[in-house]
């Protein structure tokens, strides 16, 4: 199936030994990243069960958890990672018609989005650490076995506070002991939430340093319609971190948000 | 020998360590893996001294942990699942396709850098005392409780893992996108089809094995709560994260070692195979039907009894595609012209000991049996019979069998068969009486026994000295070889396929042009040979 | 853009990237704003079926999936067909425990 048939861009300088002509590096190439993104979606697919495993056996502390991060920064943000996506795709798109300045605005206007996505991440991690949500007690102020740290003299964690107040407005009975078991439970949320999160700004910082040397090369003028495979590759990769997004968004901030309120 | 091959065409340290050439890249992970080959067979040999005695007056129960989990993950993680893709399936797989290197030889070359620092972090864990966990690393005693450097040698698994993602990712493109014009699937020779399967495993089974002791690594570095059920987690939920890689895990040990039985075996019958489409869909079954089986691994972990059920079910399903090789090969030989070389020799200790260990399989997965055989020397002696009598013994025939090609010379014949004979008696000798221990209900992973089992396991560890003389004598003679051996010239067992069409070594290029293939794969018989027996 | 013939070289316009981008961006203020009614069992539901859709748009059209080759549309359905091998076969451990009665 592999071709020898030649093309105008067989000495294409960018053509590797290995490969016959242009057309089955890009195809190799492609194939290539996307057997990749396979594997990004097994090892993300590893936090996705486990996630949801722990989900079903502790839904009010994952209600309770959900409901103390911003929904607010995370709907932003969502909203920032897919226009992120759609300047990628038009930064290919650019290297796909040959059009350089095109591939280098765009290039940097996903590396802004990118970014922004982190700062607004950063911001979010901060107001964990200054609640006391960091699960573990390593960390920073550590999560007391109270859930979160105590906001009135009774001792009780800011999260079961939170709980017994909503309790209140739903005309429930809740005893502080039984807050405080389900706010503590809510540590076990807060590892996904960070473990998912950080996997995926973790990429998303690959992410931005692959930006980088595309943009570099980009305005050595390397890419043109004969060859623009690294940039449609980076793209792949940028896509895929915008969909594991896009389904931690929901997973992750809209845990029964209808009976709280934001 | 050629005047210009791939060993003598560039010389020098650099033109090795940054070689993209898919072929010295196989000889680097050779000499990789063999190192730790023999790292874990010491771990072996001090695990048998130490249970000649039913006391355990060799080591304390500490030590000996250390010993049979250093042994495991320095085994399984750095020598088996490399072995035979990396090697053989690294050097043969371009040629057999019929192009001049890998997809992406640059990746290739990470890959093996990946498995060197792996490695090395395994060497720094061992420095450091080993770890005590076994090779399964259960939480949450691995997470919380040992004092050893677990987190040094997960970080090694990891990385290594990695290592043979990119592996893989490199077969399955290159088989999918550079066979050369007329090599259809169809005529692929069976070796290629074994590692694509096993690539399909690669990609798919190893990130999860990476997430999951990533938790653990948090877990035991930060003290969260994910798998230790004093902080509410869920050690059933490692146990159905960790064997989810490391059941399809043993098809990955397992599959390339059948890829390279199909090859030996007809070239040594001067047959072609028999049922070739029924062996190259069942590589592409077991690779599938592998991942759907992982529980029966943890049946009395606690998991429920319908899901023990359907897991025990499929059990029995992943083995139908093994037999299906078994007989087709068989049915190879039936009616052939059979040579008992070396390679042959090992081939037909493969069948019959990998029948064994994959039957023993089945003793394992029946819900009720496993309830009195789980962790006992039953399971290590089935997987022994399929890991050491099936795959190590597949991997010395292939290194037998392509020896010539890959270094032009050929390795003593007489030494050869004898170092075979020497292994195949010391293997069984060390592991059959495993499995009465086990039916007897001798326990894994204990430094002590009672005093009853003490012969059979005498037994054991003296067909482990045994074993050891045969695995010693293929590096003394392959050594040798390399200067006094005979001139192979290009095919020596008169075998076909495309890397016999080239001369033995390979030029760096693999061809002097690229070939275009008309034949049928396996096409002995259709003219006059002399059949070649040293 | 001349010398390449094969289907799997179109890729869709500036014009149709906007279309998915609007596409997207209503999806993600309907997940958001769904969250606040109470729908009880369906609100994962719809949110993940929404999440789903989404997905799938970034991958056809921003991943150029709808004009690649059949093999890269068999590759992604394995991803998430593998991925859903270890949900539900992992899952159907936990929710067949029988419970002992309190």
């Amino acid at each position: 199936m592999s071709t020898s048939q030649t093309t105008t861009t067989d000495h294409h300088p960018a053509l590797a030994h290995q490969f016959d002509s242009m057309e089955q590096q890009q195809d190799a190439s492609t194939f290539g990243m996307w057997v990749f993104l396979l594997t990004e979606i097994m090892m993300f697919g590893g936090l996705f069960t486990a996630y949801l495993i722990y989900r079903i056996k502790y839904y009010p502390a994952f209600v309770a958890g959900s409901t103390s991060i911003s929904v607010s920064w995370g709907f932003a943000n969502t909203l920032v990672l897919i226009a992120s996506s759609f300047t990628m795709a038009m930064a290919v798109w650019s290297a796909q018609t040959g059009r350089r300045k095109g591939q280098i605005w765009f290039l940097i206007g996903t590396m802004i989005l990118g970014s922004a996505f982190l700062g607004v991440k950063a911001k979010e991690y901060y107001d964990k650490w200054d609640e006391c949500h960091i699960p573990g007690h390593i960390i920073g102020k550590g999560f007391n076995t109270w859930g979160g740290c105590s906001a009135n003299d009774k001792n009780l964690g800011n999260i079961a506070q939170e709980i017994i107040e909503r309790a209140e407005k739903d005309h429930q009975e809740m005893s502080p002991v039984a807050a405080q078991q389900t706010a503590q439970q809510t540590e076990i949320f807060f590892s996904f939430y960070f473990a998912m999160t950080g996997l995926h700004a973790f990429h998303m910082i690959i992410g931005l340093g692959l930006l980088t040397w595309l943009l570099l090369r980009a305005r050595r003028g390397e890419f043109s319609s004969a060859y623009y495979t690294p940039v449609e590759l980076g793209g792949l990769y940028w896509h895929f971190v915008d969909i594991v997004w896009i389904f931690l968004f929901p997973l992750l901030y809209l845990i029964s948000r209808h009976a709280h309120g934001i | 020998m050629p005047a210009k091959h791939y060993l003598n065409d560039n010389y020098g340290i650099r033109s090795w360590l940054l070689t993209k050439d898919h072929k010295r890249i196989a000889i680097l992970y050779l000499l990789s893996i063999t190192v730790f080959f023999f790292i874990g067979g010491l771990f072996a040999a001090l695990i048998r001294l130490h249970l000649l005695t039913p006391n355990g007056e060799l080591f304390q129960a500490d030590t000996y942990n250390r010993l049979f989990t250093m042994h495991g993950v320095n085994m399984i993680f750095f020598f088996l699942i490399p072995s035979v893709p990396a090697v053989i399936g690294n050097f043969l797989v371009p040629i057999m396709v019929g192009t001049k290197d890998l997809a992406f030889p640059k990746i290739n070359l990470l890959s093996w850098y990946l498995y060197i620092i792996g490695a090395t972090f395994s060497i720094i864990a061992m420095l450091k005392g080993g770890v005590d966990t076994g090779w399964t690393f259960y939480a949450p005693l691995s997470s919380g409780y040992v004092k050893s450097p677990v987190i040094t040698l997960a970080v090694g698994v990891i990385i290594a893992g990695f290592s043979s993602i990119f592996t893989g990712l490199n077969f399955i493109v290159t088989v999918h996108r550079m066979r050369a014009p007329g090599m259809s699937w169809g005529r692929l020779p069976l070796f290629v089809w074994a590692n694509y399967a096993t690539s399909l495993i690669m990609i798919l089974g190893t990130p999860v094995i990476a997430i999951t002791l990533i938790l653990l690594a948090l877990e035991r570095g930060f003290h969260i709560g994910i798998f230790d059920p004093k902080l509410g987690g869920d050690p059933v939920l490692f146990q159905h994260m960790f064997w989810f890689y490391s059941h399809p895990a043993v098809y990955i040990m397992i599959l390339p070692g059948m890829g390279v039985i199909s090859e030996i075996v007809t070239c040594f019958s001067r047959k072609r195979a028999f049922g070739y489409t029924f062996i190259a869909f069942s590589s592409i079954a077991i690779a599938v039907f592998g991942f759907l089986v992982w529980a029966h691994h943890m049946f009395v972990a606690g998991i429920s009894v319908y899901s023990a059920l359907v897991f025990s079910l499929l059990s029995y399903a992943v083995a139908i595609p093994s037999a299906v090789k078994v007989f087709n090969w068989t049915a190879t030989m039936y009616k052939g012209s059979v040579q008992m070389s070396t390679p042959m020799l090992y081939a037909m200790a493969f069948i019959g000991l990998f029948t064994i260990g994959g039957l023993t399989g089945l003793f394992l997965a029946a819900l009720g049996l496993d309830i009195h055989i789980h962790d006992t020397y039953f399971v290590v002696a089935h997987f022994h019979y399929v890991m050491v009598g099936g795959m190590v013994t597949a991997y010395l025939g292939g290194l037998h069998f392509w020896w010539p090609k890959m270094t032009g010379r050929m390795y003593p014949e007489a030494p050869a068969k004898l170092a075979a004979l020497v292994t195949f008696i010391g293997f069984n000798l060390t592991f059959f009486p495993q499995f009465i221990l086990g039916y007897m209900g001798m326990p894994r992973r204990y430094a002590v026994y009672p005093p009853e089992f003490q012969v059979l396991n005498v037994l054991s560890s003296a067909g482990a000295s045994v074993l050891a003389v045969g695995f010693l004598l293929p590096l003394l003679y392959f050594l040798w070889s390399l200067k006094y051996g005979e001139i192979a010239g290009d095919n020596p067992w008169k075998a076909t396929g495309l890397e016999w069409e080239t001369t033995s070594p390979p030029p760096t290029h693999n061809f002097h042009e690229i070939p275009v293939v008309t034949k049928e794969p396996y096409a002995y018989g259709e003219e006059e040979e002399v059949p070649v027996v040293h | 853009m001349a010398q390449h013939s094969e289907q799997e070289h179109k890729h869709p316009t500036p014009g149709l990237y906007l279309i998915i981008l609007t596409a997207l961006v209503i999806g993600t203020c309907a997940t958001w704003a769904i969250a606040f009614v109470d729908l009880g069992i369906f609100n994962p539901v719809v949110a993940l079926t929404i999440a789903v859709t989404k997905a799938t748009l970034v991958i056809l059209f921003f991943m150029h999936v709808f004009y690649s080759s059949k093999l890269t549309k068999i590759t992604i359905t394995a991803g998430f067909f593998w991925l859903m091998i270890m949900i539900t076969m992992s899952l159907s451990d936990y929710l067949t425990r029988t419970f002992l009665p309190q």
